[in-house]
């Protein structure tokens, strides 16, 4: 553990950089195109899951982020992850232990869907 | 102006009268109307009636009623759209309360709290003990059914009620059914009844006369009126099959703040206002979510719903009614009957 801590923080500066250049060198580059960060946020604003589709890797953390005034809730159709039911600015976040596509919506507003990608 | 708005209305309840169903004429009234809604049943078509004047003392029969509808109360919601929700709650209740004639009871179709939570149940119960109407029947919307599936909901106001809290119940010759499409949604989908409710309601209706006057009720439109906003249900087209055969036939519904209607055939649609906060007219805003109107015209676009039915005429009337008694509110209505 204290030895992956270091080995991250010594690639952390490196990596930045790269990632910087590379968003300064291709704005296009989104979060549905490639893995994103560890940690990747999911925000709720107008009824629409933003964004719909997210690419995380394995072992990355997801937080939805409630924006609007009305209630909402980030529900996997398998059953296999289900927030409680987020206020304004309430959160939820679940960890993606295991590769494949987690489809989810809001049970409140079924019309509202998402995907969650794990690589 | 009040004068004139009042022959308006009048002469499309005479239409209504000769003509049977007169759409245009009704239509008309329903945007000038605004905010609340005066329901006449009478022999089971629909007619539009002023809300305090319809209302007047002595033009009671034996057997005519009226009832109330209220929707969307979302007690417990505080956001800019309106920050104190229970104070235009108890002002539509003041409002059903000066009414001349005492309704014979009020449906609320959903959406009490905003977040199903005891506290907020609590300060509803505490604002409608002060109806003069003392039977209300109850309908859940889908923030009353958060986090526990609606038990807590059942346990408060669907005492007697099937499944998810659906019923039926008649009133003076009338039959009502109160519907819930708000349970087990499916992901993508728009509001749903489910199997079981509709076994239940095709036999519920089995052993009504043709001649008997159905009123449905349930808390998202049963009826299409905007899928990107899931602003219908899934299979209400199974459940109106079942009250084809029948002469005279009103759904009330809420869930989009606002007045839409629809007559088909012999089925009249109608959505009521809320008593919290309006929503936007169909794809007019990104989304559906609450619309802040300046503070002085809150209470032109929240209201009531009366619905007076007569016996000796031949039309039911449908009036909806504004919380504030405002003169100017002729146009009030911009989001308009949506079937114009």
């Amino acid at each position: 553990m204290t030895r992956k801590n270091v080995w991250i923080a010594g690639l952390a500066m490196p990596v930045m950089i790269a990632m910087l250049l590379l968003f300064a060198a291709s704005p296009r580059v989104t979060a549905n195109d490639q893995p994103s960060a560890a940690n990747a946020a999911v925000n709720i604003d107008n009824f629409v899951f933003g964004p719909q589709t997210i690419t995380v890797p394995v072992g990355a953390t997801v937080t939805w982020t409630n924006k609007d005034d009305i209630p909402h809730t980030s529900v996997s159709t398998d059953g296999v992850f289900k927030s409680k039911v987020l206020d304004t600015d309430e959160k939820f976040s679940y960890k993606f232990d295991k590769a494949g596509t987690y489809s989810y919506y809001c049970t409140i507003h079924p019309k509202m869907t998402g995907k969650v990608v794990v690589q | 102006m009040k004068e004139k708005k009042q022959d308006l209305i009048d002469q499309n309840l005479q239409d209504l009268n000769n003509d049977g169903i007169d759409r245009r004429g009704f239509l008309k009234c329903m945007a000038w109307a605004g905010t609340g809604l005066v329901w006449t049943l009478s022999g089971g078509i629909p007619v539009s009636k002023a809300f305090a004047k319809g209302m007047g003392k002595g033009a009671a029969k034996g057997g005519d009623f009226t009832f109330v509808q209220i929707s969307d109360s979302h007690i417990g919601f505080n956001k800019p759209a309106n920050p104190d929700v229970t104070a235009t709650l108890q002002t539509a209740i003041n409002k059903i309360n000066a009414m001349p004639h005492t309704p014979d009871f009020i449906i609320h179709t959903g959406d009490l709290s905003q977040l199903s939570k005891p506290s907020e149940f609590d300060t509803l119960d505490q604002v409608l003990k002060g109806a003069s109407a003392k039977d209300i029947h109850f309908v859940p919307g889908e923030h009353d059914m958060l986090s526990d599936n609606g038990e807590q909901f059942l346990q408060r106001y669907g005492k007697g009620t099937k499944g998810t809290g659906w019923s039926s119940f008649d009133h003076k010759g009338v039959h009502f059914v109160g519907l819930v499409n708000v349970a087990n949604l499916k992901a993508g989908g728009m509001g749903s009844l489910g199997n079981e409710q509709l076994e239940w309601l095709e036999d519920d209706l089995q052993s009504r006369s043709a001649s008997t006057p159905i009123v449905l009720y349930a808390h998202i439109p049963l009826w299409t009126i905007y899928p990107d906003w899931g602003w219908g249900t899934d299979d209400s087209e199974q459940a109106l099959s079942y009250v084809k055969r029948f002469g005279s036939v009103t759904v009330l519904n809420g869930h989009i703040h606002q007045i839409m209607q629809k007559v088909e055939g012999k089925v009249s649609f109608h959505t009521a206002m809320s008593t919290a906060f309006p929503q936007p007219a169909p794809g007019t805003a990104p989304s559906a979510g609450p619309m802040k109107v300046p503070a002085d015209q809150l209470q032109r676009v929240l209201g009531i719903t009366d619905v007076n039915y007569l016996v000796s005429g031949s039309s039911l009337a449908v009036v909806d009614s504004p919380l504030a008694d405002s003169g100017s509110s002729a146009s009030a209505s911009g989001a308009g009957p949506g079937g114009s």
